[in-house]
């Protein structure tokens, strides 16, 4: 117990350091930021796992060992409580007087001809309590020896047990599991398969073959903006995608992803948890070929109010290779900062307004690294628009045509898609986790809830040809009742052999 | 309609506060009055504390012995020598005319009177501002305060009808004015939507249940702080020492203290429990995993070992007592500095605080 009780406390204060530190897990770009703000300090925090506490070497060997005690406590318990389930309670007390609640009453000489046996009495009595029971002589008496409450120590065994079963179905879980994140524009469907996502993240033991079949089509996004109540204005009200889903064995079907009600398709579950704006760009040459068109996925900012970054890439068809950062204002207002920078100020598309710097060289895709579309390697390019050049940033509204400088061609805007952030997730041993966590909750009440007692009657013979019946009690754990019940019991008895009515 | 409404809520809630702190002095002067006589009991009966303690060595004989078959007779306890029937006698009447006088004292009377009547305007406040935001009154910190403050108080009356724990008053009363008062200042937030996240029926399951938690932690991390000071007065008792806190001679003794407090401590954790599963469902529906060491998540899972530490410590040769006692009051702590610290400084997807 004192292992258990120093493993729970060094437990406690090892996930201390999780909080205070961004982890990679649930906040990855926290630790890039904290890399970029502390650079003498991260590295250390790094060796030390402080990154990705909850995997550390250090966290595991504590639940670990705490997990080994456990098992090590449960399973000399576990024989020990069958054995004493199947046993008779034991050998009543030579001298029950210094047993909690001990009372004595005498049955006079008098009625115990016309009173049913004390002892028998007795054990029907405790019986119907819901005791086990069990009779026991000697020289001077004769006794009953009873217990109830075996469930206790069952419903705290079944809690500890139950907590294994937690760590290990989500061991299972994490080790088969697979998480996916992909960013769907209306009009377009995703695929359940490896190269569709655009982040990935499968447990140690994951095969393809995990991945489900099916697809998804968002056919529109809808979200709904507070613009009634003034100290909320723009607070989101509801993001509903509307989806077309194709499963592995059903036909085309309708439905919806919401927040809190995720899609459950083919054993996998899909959230929706983000999404933005995806303006859609034509870039023509100068002869009025197109070379670019696209809906491109915008990330929102830190912002509220969706201002967005975005990427356009143009590596063919124009003289040179031509790169684009911009940013998008759903609603553009100007900035409090100045100098004719723009902001937005409501998240909705009121007054759209897409901002483009223009980059042209080599974008550096021709090597056929793998880029990512959510950057842009600026170091081989030479900026030709936007700041600190002296161009202006191109401007364009939905429906505006601007021309790229150095006559490289056009660019206009045509219109303004939404995109869906989905994620995919799925996880074998889910539903294990929740019914080992129903065993920790059921276990934990009746450990803590059912007592676990012993009750004793005992008749002694007196010289004048009276009995006297003792009661006593014993609690096992925590009892607060413990001497009611013996009184209970003492009562029940003694009006059950005077013939009274029970009490 | 909206601003009417929550702006009434929050004139019902000064007038509960008003109230409470009404009630506050009382039950404060109930404590002082009791501390005046248990010294002034001390000084008349010298020779109880002897007598006492061989009352309670002496063996119940044939004395206790009901005869069956005859109506139960009243027990006649105590010694057998004359001079000890006679102290005893006298000490047992100052005491429970002490006792007696105490729970019924006036003060006292007032304090919980006041505390029902505030209990009433607050309740009216809670009512309100979830009729002017027409959901439950716990999404933001303002209103988990005014909710949680709520059930602190409901459960301590509530505890009343089965315990006699009129003397956390003082203690309940200041820990639920202090937290009005900051969240006064510093968390309160116009009725505003709720965000797509929290629009969940796990909302009113998760959260009410947590409070309910805290408001039992919060009377157990009373009973414990209590545990320790008649702890520290009952071994200056047995050395001789001076002692301080007069009061604490007509409050329960420090194991019957640490009885009650694990049985409080044991339903805050069982509901603690039902919060943390609650919650990681919630989880899953909303962020898409069941848990994700968010901060938030953390701080729960810490409590939530902390109490369990503090439970498995009751069983431990050499934790039962004051350390126990310690890791009740370190769980408390932990868990005002979920609500307080965590959830306004720390970053992390519960970003419901409002503010």
């Amino acid at each position: 117990m004192r292992t258990a009780l120093f493993l729970l406390l060094l437990l406690a204060i090892a996930a201390v350091p999780g909080s205070l530190v961004p982890q990679r897990s649930s906040d990855p770009n926290g630790v890039t930021k904290y890399f970029s703000e502390n650079p003498q300090l991260a590295p250390v925090l790094d060796k030390l796992q402080a990154f990705d506490v909850y995997t550390s070497v250090w966290f595991s060997a504590i639940y670990l060992l705490l997990f080994a005690s456990l098992i090590g406590c449960i399973i000399p318990r576990t024989t020990h409580h069958f054995r004493a389930m199947g046993a008779k309670p034991p050998r009543t007390p030579a001298r029950l007087e210094r047993m909690a609640g001990f009372q004595a009453r005498i049955l006079p000489a008098a009625l115990r001809s016309a009173a049913p046996d004390p002892i028998l009495t007795a054990r029907d009595v405790l019986k119907a309590n819901r005791y086990r029971v069990a009779l026991y002589q000697d020289a001077r008496s004769t006794s009953v020896s009873a217990e109830r409450g075996y469930l206790r120590e069952t419903g705290n065994l079944v809690f500890h047990i139950a907590l294994l079963g937690v760590l290990l179905a989500i061991g299972v879980g994490g080790g088969f599991g697979y998480t996916g994140q992909k960013i769907v524009v209306e009009g377009q469907s995703f695929v359940n398969s490896l190269p569709s996502y655009n982040s990935f993240n499968p447990g140690r033991f994951f095969s393809d073959a995990s991945l489900a079949p099916f697809s998804i089509a968002v056919n529109k996004l809808d979200v709904q903006y507070e613009t009634k109540n003034r100290d909320a204005i723009g607070t989101p009200l509801d993001y509903t995608a509307h989806v077309t889903t194709t499963g592995p064995g059903d036909a085309n079907s309708g439905t919806t992803i919401k927040v809190n009600e995720p899609l459950a398709i083919g054993g996998t579950n899909v959230y929706l948890l983000g999404n933005g704006y995806a303006p859609t760009i034509t870039v023509k040459d100068p002869a009025g070929k197109v070379v670019f068109s696209d809906s491109v996925p915008f990330i929102p900012q830190a912002d509220p109010n969706l201002t967005s970054l975005g990427f356009v890439k143009v590596p063919d068809g124009l003289k040179e290779q031509v790169g684009m950062i911009g940013f998008f204002y759903p609603t553009v207002t100007a900035s409090q900062t100045g100098q004719g920078a723009l902001a937005s100020k409501f998240p909705g598309l009121d007054d759209p307004v897409l901002s483009l710097n223009v980059y042209a060289g080599d974008l550096g895709v021709d090597d056929g690294v793998p880029q990512s579309v959510y950057s842009l390697n600026t170091d081989t390019l030479e900026q030709l628009a936007g700041p600190p050049t002296k161009t202006k940033a191109l401007e364009l509204k939905p429906g505006q045509t601007v021309k790229l400088p150095n006559g490289l061609g056009t660019i206009s805007l045509d219109g303004v898609k939404r995109f869906a952030t989905l994620e995919v997730h799925h996880d074998p041993a889910q539903g294990w986790v929740l019914l080992f966590a129903i065993l920790i909750l059921g276990g934990l009440l009746t450990s803590l809830f059912v007592p676990r007692r012993r009750i004793w009657v005992k008749a002694v013979e007196n010289q004048d040809g009276s009995l006297t019946v003792e009661y006593a009690g014993l609690a096992r754990g925590d009892d607060p009742n413990l001497l009611s019940a013996v009184t209970a019991v003492a009562d029940q008895h003694s009006g059950a052999i005077a013939g009274s009515p029970k009490t | 309609m909206t601003e009417t409404l929550a702006q009434l809520s929050t004139v019902f809630l000064y007038a509960a506060m008003g109230l409470y702190a009404a009630a506050f002095i009382a039950f404060a002067l109930d404590l002082a009055r009791r501390g005046a006589r248990a010294t002034a009991v001390e000084a008349a009966v010298v020779p109880s504390a002897v007598a006492r303690r061989a009352e309670v060595a002496a063996p119940v004989g044939a004395a206790t012995t009901t005869v069956i078959g005859e109506p139960p007779r009243e027990a006649p306890p105590g010694p057998s020598s004359a001079l000890g029937r006679l102290s005893s006698r006298i000490s047992t009447r100052v005491e429970e005319d002490l006792l007696n006088d105490s729970e019924n004292s006036a003060s006292l009377r007032w304090a919980f009177a006041l505390t029902i009547i505030g209990f009433g305007f607050h309740v009216v406040a809670d009512v309100l501002r979830g009729i002017a935001a027409a959901r439950v009154p716990w999404a933001n910190m303002w209103e988990f305060s005014m909710t949680g403050t709520l059930v602190i108080i409901g459960v301590f009356l509530a505890a009343n009808l089965k315990w006699q724990i009129k003397y956390l008053g003082t203690f309940v009363l200041g820990l639920v004015l202090v937290l009005q008062g900051i969240a006064l200042l510093r968390y309160y937030v116009p009725v505003v939507p709720l965000q797509p996240a929290l629009q969940s029926y796990w909302l009113v399951i998760h959260i009410i249940v947590a409070v309910l938690g805290t408001a039992f932690f919060a009377l157990g991390f009373a009973l414990s702080g209590l545990q320790l000071l008649q702890y520290r007065r009952e071994r200056q008792v047995a050395e001789s020492r001076p002692q301080q806190f007069a009061f604490l001679t007509t409050l329960p003794s420090s194991v019957a203290l640490e009885n009650l407090a694990y049985r409080i401590n044991i339903v805050g954790f069982i509901a603690w429990t039902f919060t943390l599963i609650a919650g990681a469902i919630w989880a899953e529906k909303a962020w898409g995993r069941y848990w994700g060491w968010d901060t938030k998540e953390v701080w729960t899972f810490i409590i939530w070992v902390i109490y369990a530490g503090y439970i498995h410590a009751r069983a431990t040769r050499g934790w039962r007592g004051s350390r126990s006692a310690w890791l009740a009051i370190i769980g408390f702590a932990a868990v005002l500095f979920n609500f307080g610290i965590v959830n306004v400084f720390f970053h992390g997807l519960h970003a419901y605080s409002g503010l």
